[in-house]
């Protein structure tokens, strides 16, 4: 077991190294210095002060010098500071990311909780009404943009039934409330972006779901349980979903990515102070430091549950256990 | 193409298409108005005769502008598809064929692009270099390809060792003909599946980069960013927010089609 978490981790150097070299190409592809952005918000800054700036993020060295000084900082995540409120890019991430990863769990848990049942019944029963019925719906479901559904649920919810806010993470009066109201206040807050972000990942998720149980109803093993006698409610949920939810595990990490790259959309949509909207904001005014900086911690994010995927799959798969 | 027209989810997907193409190659034919005319005492009608689906805030013809924008989000999906179908089948048949360490060395390049949440990517790219239509297509493409590399490569792994590449590769043909000529056209088929459901996922991209403000900017009109237009008068316009998004939507929904159905018909069921 500890051998293959050291053999995971190993290979992880050469996808961390090339996280950092490709971020740090993103921004140097960027016309004109990182300082420009900065100088135009003072147009008095004299020639000395420009270099005082170039020489402080080290722009005057060749770019070999300048990746390797920004690697050294980056290991211990130091992105320096922002641009627009010179706090430290670290300490503005950190606080974001709880938000964006609460809205991402939650989201991913209410897929599971909707996709696996659809999928699992769409595959007991291939070819029936619910199955044609759940077959439209992911076609639905995929041609979804996400950012129109927000508009339509923010217009409906919101403005015509005026049944929850459409904007923000909490109320003017969220410090008055009690412990519940503070938890409903936040409930009414995210009962939208979280549906909006499930939805976007539920008909991928039910399909696959799907196809996976066909296959597995298809097994040798699931024949014999069936030549056994035993019932169907037997073989459906004890024989055949352990062994089609394997791959979900994969997925599931799969997945992580787009979910945190979703919450761009749904966040500035919906005003949220989460990652995405920190990251929103950034590239609106161009400021690098927290630009990179995200980029860095989306990626890592995105190793990080792939990793736990594995892992899991490791545990759960006596195969893979006892084969290695 | 008598097998697509009898296969029905690609016929329903192949009729959109054609529909919105027509929309949009006979966008000046068909409507009476330009797209950038302003005027601002017909600000915000709702849909009528004249107006076919209302007029925005600037009062120019929504009908004209959606027409208009359906080229832009036809050109960026297709264009934007060519450029990562180009760079997979590139880097995928070379993976494939070379395997060893050039595979390796491309494999991993693959994960680490994967690692990045692609709209992380694009937004941060395209923001970088200034957005313009021509940069967007050339963003969504270099960051798409990695889905298509990898199935070219499986591919290629599987027909390498095939009786007619290995005569071929004893008469004398050289590695660039015998990728191109013998192993290419047999890989083809899950290529343009993905390729096609891959131009249904760039316009969801672009029409949500325009609609973020980082895509096609005012004034030429795109899906994306008349909705953002929308937003402002979400109350009291339905039509604004209404049309494009149903229009993105059917778009959408016609290229998943085609590339489904295009699934049943080229790649026979076990």
């Amino acid at each position: 077991m500890l051998s293959y978490i050291f053999k995971r981790l190993i290979m992880l150097i050469p996808l961390l190294i090339g996280i950092s070299l490709i971020s740090f190409l993103v921004i140097h592809l960027a016309p004109g210095k990182p300082t420009d952005v900065q100088l135009q918000l003072n147009q008095k800054v004299s020639l000395q002060v420009r270099e005082r700036i170039e020489k402080l993020y080290g722009l005057d060295k060749p770019i070999m010098v300048q990746y390797f000084s920004w690697l050294k900082r980056m290991v211990c995540l130091d992105f320096g500071v922002s641009f627009i409120d010179s706090r430290s890019v670290s300490v503005k991430i950190a606080e974001r990311i709880p938000v964006t990863l609460f809205i991402s769990v939650l989201s991913l848990l209410l897929i599971l909780c909707i996709a696996i049942p659809i999928g699992v019944f769409s595959a007991v029963w291939e070819g029936s009404f619910f199955d044609q019925a759940m077959t439209v719906f992911v076609f639905i479901g995929f041609a979804m943009p996400s950012f129109w559904l927000a508009l339509l649920l923010m217009k409906y919810f919101g403005v015509t039934l005026h049944w929850i806010p459409v904007s923000g993470l909490k109320s003017i009066q969220f410090d008055n409330l009690s412990l519940w109201g503070k938890l409903l206040d936040y409930g009414q807050h995210l009962i939208l972006p979280i549906s909006i972000s499930a939805f976007t990942g539920l008909a991928g998720l039910s399909r696959y779901m799907r196809t996976n149980m066909i296959n597995v109803l298809q097994t040798d093993y699931i024949r014999t349980a069936r030549a056994k006698g035993l019932s169907d409610k037997k073989i459906y949920f004890r024989h055949a979903l352990k062994n089609a939810l394997l791959p979900v595990i994969t997925i599931l990490g799969l997945s992580l990515p787009g979910l945190i790259g979703g919450s761009v959309i749904t966040e500035s949509i919906f005003a949220i102070p989460g990652m995405g909207k920190l990251f929103y904001d950034s590239v609106m005014a161009r400021d690098y430091p927290v630009i990179m900086g995200v980029l860095v911690i989306g990626a890592l994010l995105t190793l990080i549950g792939n990793l736990i995927a594995d892992i899991c799959y490791f545990y759960a798969d006596p195969r893979i256990k006892n084969g290695s | 193409m008598k097998r697509i027209l009898k296969n029905k989810l690609a016929s329903a997907g192949l009729l959109i298409i054609t529909v919105i193409s027509l929309f949009a190659i006979f966008a000046p034919v068909i409507t009476a108005y330009q797209p950038n005319d302003i005027n601002i005492t017909d600000s915000l009608l709702a849909p009528s005769a004249a107006h076919w689906m209302g007029t925005d805030l600037l009062g120019r013809d929504l009908f004209c502008r959606m027409a208009y924008g359906a080229r832009i989000s036809l050109i960026v999906g297709l264009i934007a598809v060519s450029i990562s179908v180009l760079i997979g089948l590139l880097l995928g048949s070379i993976a494939g064929y070379y395997s060893g360490m050039i595979d390796a060395i491309i494999m991993r390049f693959v994960d680490i692009m994967l690692c990045f949440p692609s709209i992380f990517l694009i937004l941060a790219l395209v923001a970088l270099l200034e957005p313009s239509i021509v940069i967007i297509m050339a963003v969504i493409g270099l960051t798409s390809w990695m889905g298509i590399s990898r199935l070219v490569r499986a591919e290629i792994l599987s027909l390498k060792e095939r009786d007619y590449v290995l005569a071929a590769r004893a008469c004398g043909v050289s590695d660039f003909k015998i990728i191109m000529r013998h192993l290419i056209p047999n890989a083809i088929a899950p290529v343009i599946i993905s390729a096609t459901l891959g131009v249904a996922a760039a316009i969801l991209v672009e029409s949500s980069l325009s609609f973020l403000g980082i895509g096609v900017q005012p004034p030429t009109p795109s899906w994306g960013n008349i909705l953002m237009d929308a937003k402002a008068s979400l109350g009291i316009a339905w039509w604004m927010t209404f049309y494009p998004g149903l229009a993105i939507f059917i778009t959408v929904l016609g290229y998943n089609l085609l590339g489904e159905g295009l699934r049943d018909l080229l790649i026979p069921r076990k």
